[in-house]
């Protein structure tokens, strides 16, 4: 296998990665707990579908998948901020809310409980070169560009700044006349676009919707996050990363030298190695999961 | 000196209440322009509230307050910042992971495009320090920075804003003398600039100090209004405190003679050298030595923040020491549990009884067993009969309001939440009771009780260990008093030696003469 | 306002106290019954976008539950799953530890009896065979959740994150072993085992017939009862409420909060494990990829509607159970994937409306002083 082909499929694999990382960095960052990526992602999903499917255009399908991100986003914000619930409870019953509605609506549009029809995406994988492939997708270009863009709204521009400083000391933005509810319901409906936008870039990519298509993908985005110390620069790496050892592991997958299922525990193992400090201890903001007083 | 202008501030008949509690009520407060004016009063006054209602940050529930003649009750953090009113909160409000600059532009950030001007901030930041001559690198980050450079940080962030008018929060809690003297010198130079400055505190020198003029607060209530150059040290206390007899009744009462006369029993508690780590590889505690007698309280005065609380939890077990050792009757205890060194006789009054002392949650009953749970069992299960009976005697003989041992005690105010500390604490058979800040936020009925607790331990032949922030409340009780400085005791002598005169000047810092 | 301070006699119940158990008792029910209210009218909306009569359509679900022995039959064979995950889940929250393993750690305690049935000699007696399975059950779903109990212990690792990566490690280890060493080929299970199988109701109750229920779902109700008593009535329990409610206070309490910990976590990690015995000793007989199908995770939501009381996780797991098997029965009128959007809306509106009803209760004068 040539290695531009190892490293387009490398980048394939690492797009949805890296818009949920770049999401749950920015809520994290503002000190919501990021549980419900894997339900943004997979509402993103099955929202591009649909619209692409009505359309027939792959453009207004992300404009649904970002729209039911935000959506959800919202829903987030609105009980882990203006309700105070648990947030670790909220993202896992948008989680399981998101299965559902996905499932359902399945059914109601599509009247199938495993897959959509086939419907318009960016790319046409069958051209054969993923290379080239992978160059002509826009969605491709924009996960690439949403980790150098987060580390620039998060260091350069007050909106990042408010973030930063609202999700380590919530009271000192506040005697500042800073909004903390408005920062986070931003970071929080923020967080949930930039992830649904790693659902539809794997729903178009595939030009359809499967039943629980993102299969854990929001986690190891959450890997990535606390294995990258909730740095953008370095989750983004961390994507790459497990992206790489994943790629690896489909071209070993013939020749049996190491079992799929333990390239499959790389990035979950590496964050618990990075969580316990063996190397330098990954530290979360300091008012995660604090809900203001 | 001042003419009879209209005042710059004007808060009147400010009410304020936090559920049951009114830590306002009928309070007032006249500032008048380019003074710097102290706002004192006991712990627990309402002093913070009132100037926090003044920033913004809480809504007073009745109350006029003006600003330049303009009512502006209820007004947001927001809006006060925009009218110039700034605060210097007692716990800092800075974060910790950003730099000063990014710390002091927060909320309004120079822009260029879209993204922050960070050069233009940062000179900004250090033009403005060096106008206040402030000394502060504006680069560094703010985790990195002592308390008395994060306190600058914290008068800039209020002084970029163009405060004109300055609220600073117990400012000194936590400063050394020489910290305290440059922060003197910044407040005045910005009164001389003209800006007005509030100052709340509880110590008098201070106010003596540097002070134009003085409101005294006490259960939330404005009591007067002085001064400065026209009155004592004295008369401000009896407005704080609000009645002659209970400065009395605090009033040193020498301890009987008898000390001395008898025959040298051994210590019940001896530490030696002992060092306990402070955060960034400091020493919270560094290398304190001392003894306590049979009968003999020991009084630890000093400002809050210089190694006392970590001193006490690690005699109490709670936080592991570096070095030194620790005998409790005959013991080594240094390197055991909580649990070992109540067995062998060690009772603690914490100071924060809320967080540590009780949950807030359990029972009276329940609250009443904590530390002794493993005595109250039957096999596996918890013996509700005795540990019912033992409410019940300790309620009553403690004195606890309401008398009911299934209420939480969450539900019990401030003063009877502390009866339960004690009467769980000093009721089993301990030879060593530490003892910190047992009145704080008590009332004067709960201040008197808690005294004649303290009193009966040492005519018990306990060893009391006192720690309280209070010198008045040492004075009273102590046999023998040491002054905690910087992680050191740096004196100790007997009760008959020490006056406030002489500790005061230790616990700033300057050396025993 | 403030009557708090009142004199009252020993032997009397003050009125004060009155009003804290009224209070105590309206701040658990209502949050699950505004819960139920609301997914009642999203159940509404979704049935009417399929064209179907919200009242028909309940009615339904009922008939197909509680309506005969086998729906509820059923329904006690789902419930009893989720009872032990529910109660794992508490525990943990009741010593301030978020547990997000339980699916994991069901995995592992189901792989384990299926294990330990399979190593047994097959004329082993069922009173010996049984409780070795269920023993394996236990200690394997405890040791999983011994790792983030030490983690968290000794290197101050966030539960929530170590307990969630630990399941798909588990599930990926068990998912290997199955594959490459144990499974029955063409399928993705375990060949079944030779001792340690438990009886089903049916076989003893005739109108059963056909549905899994097994005694195991009185097992579960035992240990919910052990459980009550280990929480609120031994001093074990006393130091696990104290860490959980104020961990500074437990310390000061002479508890050591490291200890409480891992003991905790690796106690409902077991109680997952347990969880395992149902589907494969009472059902199946062997272990399955997948067969918890989301219980673990759901018994966050029954720990959630259940207030993480025993006796309130058994009624919530009956609940979610209801639904779940009451899905299967509309699914001629409406897709059973309904039950899901709405079992998510529960726990979403739950865990939004207990906040909420606290600080309403707490505002409502004359409770108590601070």
């Amino acid at each position: 296998m040539r290695f531009v082909d190892f490293l387009a499929q490398v980048i394939r694999i690492a797009i949805p990665y890296l818009f949920a990382a770049a999401g749950g960095v920015m809520a994290e960052k503002a000190g919501v707990v990021s549980l419900a990526l894997e339900g943004f992602m997979l509402s993103g999903a099955f929202a591009a579908v649909l619209g692409s499917f009505y359309s027939g255009s792959p453009w207004i399908g992300l404009l649904c998948g970002i729209v039911a991100g935000l959506l959800f986003g919202l829903v987030h914000a609105v009980a882990s901020i203006r309700y105070r619930a648990d947030q670790i409870v909220v993202g896992i019953a948008i989680n399981l809310l998101v299965i559902g509605i996905t499932r359902f609506f399945l059914r109601l549009a599509f009247d199938s409980s495993s897959n959509s029809p086939r419907v318009a995406g960016f790319s046409e994988p069958a051209q054969g070169n993923i290379f080239l492939a992978s160059l002509s997708n826009p969605l491709v270009w924009a996960g690439l560009l949403s980790v150098p863009l987060l580390t620039w709204v998060m260091y350069r521009t007050p909106f990042g700044l408010r973030i930063r400083a609202v999700g380590e000391h919530p009271e000192a933005a506040e005697t500042l006349g800073i909004r903390v509810p408005r920062v986070r319901y931003g970071a929080v409906a923020l967080s949930g676009m930039l992830a649904a936008m790693g659902g539809v870039y794997l729903a178009l990519d595939q030009h359809q919707f499967t039943d629980g298509m993102t299969a854990g993908r929001g986690f190891i985005a959450l890997a990535a996050i606390i294995f990258g110390r909730w740095d953008p620069a370095r989750a983004g790496i961390a994507c790459l990363l497990f992206a790489a050892a994943e790629t690896l592991q489909i071209q070993l997958q013939g020749t049996q030298a190491i079992p799929s299922q333990f390239v499959q525990m790389i990035p979950y193992v590496l964050t618990i190695v990075a969580l316990a400090g063996v190397v330098k201890r990954s530290v979360p903001p300091a008012a995660l999961g604090r809900s203001a007083d | 000196m001042n003419d009879p202008k209209a005042p710059m501030i004007l808060m009147r008949r400010i009410e304020k209440s936090f559920g049951p509690v009114r830590a306002n009520r009928n309070a007032s407060l006249e500032v008048c322009a380019g003074e710097i004016h102290a706002l004192v009063g006991e712990n627990g006054a309402g002093k913070s509230t009132l100037m926090r209602i003044l920033a913004g940050l809480y809504k007073p529930d009745a109350g006029i307050v003006e600003v330049n003649g303009q009512n502006v009750a209820g007004w947001s953090t927001a809006d006060a910042i925009a009218a110039n009113v700034g605060m210097v909160h007692q716990h800092f409000m800075l974060v910790p992971t950003l730099t000063v600059t990014e710390n002091v532009v927060l909320g309004r950030e120079p822009k260029r495009g879209l993204a922050i001007d960070m050069a233009r901030a940062l000179l900004e930041v250090q033009e403005l320090a060096q106008q206040f001559g402030l000394d502060i690198d504006a680069r560094s980050c703010v985790r990195d920075l002592s308390v008395g450079v994060s306190q600058r940080v914290e008068i800039l962030k209020t002084l970029f804003r163009g405060a004109r008018i300055l609220i600073l929060d117990e400012p000194t809690a936590v400063l050394s003398p020489p910290e305290i003297q440059e922060l003197w010198k910044v407040l005045r130079r910005l009164r001389d600039g003209g800006g007005t400055i509030i100052l709340i505190t509880h110590k008098l020198d201070e106010v003596m100090e540097v002070s134009d003029q003085i409101t005294v607060m006490r259960h939330g209530e404005t009591t007067s209004r002085m001064k400065t150059s026209e009155t004592t040290p004295a008369e401000i206390a009896r407005a704080m405190v609000g009645r002659d007899v209970v400065l009395e009744s605090i009033a040193p009462t020498p301890p009987a003679g008898e000390l001395g006369t008898a025959a040298p029993r051994a210590p019940l508690l001896e530490v030696q050298n002992l060092v306990v780590a402070g955060p960034n590889r400091s020493r919270a505690v560094d290398g304190v030595t001392f003894s306590i007698h049979p009968g003999e309280i020991l009084g630890i005065a000093g400002v809050e923040g210089n190694g006392q609380t970590e001193l006490i939890e690690a005699l109490a077990g709670l936080r592991s020491v570096s070095s030194g050792t620790i005998i409790l009757g005959s013991r080594d205890v240094t390197l055991t549990s909580v649990r070992e060194r109540s067995a062998a006789g060690l009772a603690h009054i914490p100071e924060d009884r809320q967080r540590r002392g009780l949950v807030l949650d359990y029972s009276v009953g329940d609250n009443l067993i904590l530390g002794d749970q493993h005595e109250f069992t039957r096999g596996a299960q918890l013996d509700r009969q005795r540990i019912a009976s033992n409410a019940n005697t300790k309620i009553q003989h403690f004195d606890v309001r309401p008398a009911d041992s299934m209420l939480p005690v969450r539900a019990l105010s401030g003063g009877n939440q502390q009866k339960v500390v004690i009467a769980r604490e000093m009721s089993g058979g301990f030879s060593v009771l530490l003892a910190s800040q047992p009145t704080r936020g008590v009332d004067v009925g709960a201040i008197e009780f808690i005294h004649a607790q303290l009193r009966e331990a040492r005519t018990q032949d306990k060893a009391v260990l006192l720690v309280s922030a209070e010198l008045s409340e040492i004075l009273a009780l102590s046999d023998r008093v040491a002054v905690m400085y910087g992680g050191r005791i740096v004196s100790i002598v007997p009760r008959a030696d020490a006056s406030k005169e002489f500790l005061g000047p230790l616990m700033t810092g300057a050396s025993a003469a | 306002m403030s009557s708090a301070t009142e004199v009252a006699s020993p032997e009397s119940v003050s009125p004060v106290r009155a009003g804290r158990w009224r209070t105590r008792v309206e701040e658990a029910i209502l949050p699950p019954l505004i819960a139920l209210l609301i997914a009642l009218v999203a159940g509404d909306i979704l049935i009417l976008s399929f064209g179907q009569s919200p009242g028909s359509v309940y009615r339904m679900l009922l008939e197909g539950t509680w309506g005969n022995a086998y729906g509820f039959g059923q329904v006690i064979f789902k419930a009893t799953t989720l009872i032990f995950t529910g109660l794992a889940v508490s525990l943990g929250l009741r010593a301030g530890l978020f547990n997000i393993g339980a699916e994991g750690q069901l995995a592992a305690g189901g792989f384990a009896a299926a294990l330990a049935g399979l190593l047994l000699p097959g004329a082993t007696p069922t009173l010996i065979a049984v409780p070795l399975a269920v023993l394996a059950a236990a200690l394997a779903g405890g040791a999983v959740g011994w790792v983030p109990g030490v983690l968290k212990a000794r290197f101050g690792a966030h539960e929530v994150i170590v307990t969630i990566m630990l399941n798909f490690i588990v599930l990926a280890l068990l998912n290997y072993v199955v594959a490459a060493h144990l499974h029955v080929s063409e399928t993705l299970h375990t060949p079944e085992m030779r001792a340690g199988a438990v009886p089903r109701f049916s076989s003893f109750l005739e109108a059963f017939h056909g549905s899994a229920a097994n005694i195991t779902f009185l097992f579960a109700l035992v240990l919910a009862g052990i459980v009550a008593w280990f929480l609120f009535r031994t001093r074990g329990g006393y130091d696990l409420r104290a860490t959980g409610l104020q961990p500074d206070a437990a310390e000061y309490g002479g508890i050591r909060v490291g200890g409480v910990w891992i003991r905790t976590l690796a106690l409902s990690g077991a109680l997952a494990g347990l969880g395992g015995i149902n589907y494969v000793l009472g059902y199946k007989h062997y272990y399955e990829e997948g067969f918890g199908a989301g219980a673990g995770f759901l018994g966050i939501a029954v720990a959630l509607v259940g207030r993480n009381h025993p006796v309130g996780v058994v009624l919530a797991a009956l609940f979610f159970a209801t639904l779940s098997q009451g899905g299967l029965a509309i699914h001629a009128l409406v897709p059973k994937q309904m039950v899901e959007v709405l079992q998510g809306l529960v726990i979403l509106a739950v865990a939004a409306a207990v906040p909420e009803v606290r600080r309403v209760l707490r505002m409502r004068p004359g409770i108590a002083a601070a």
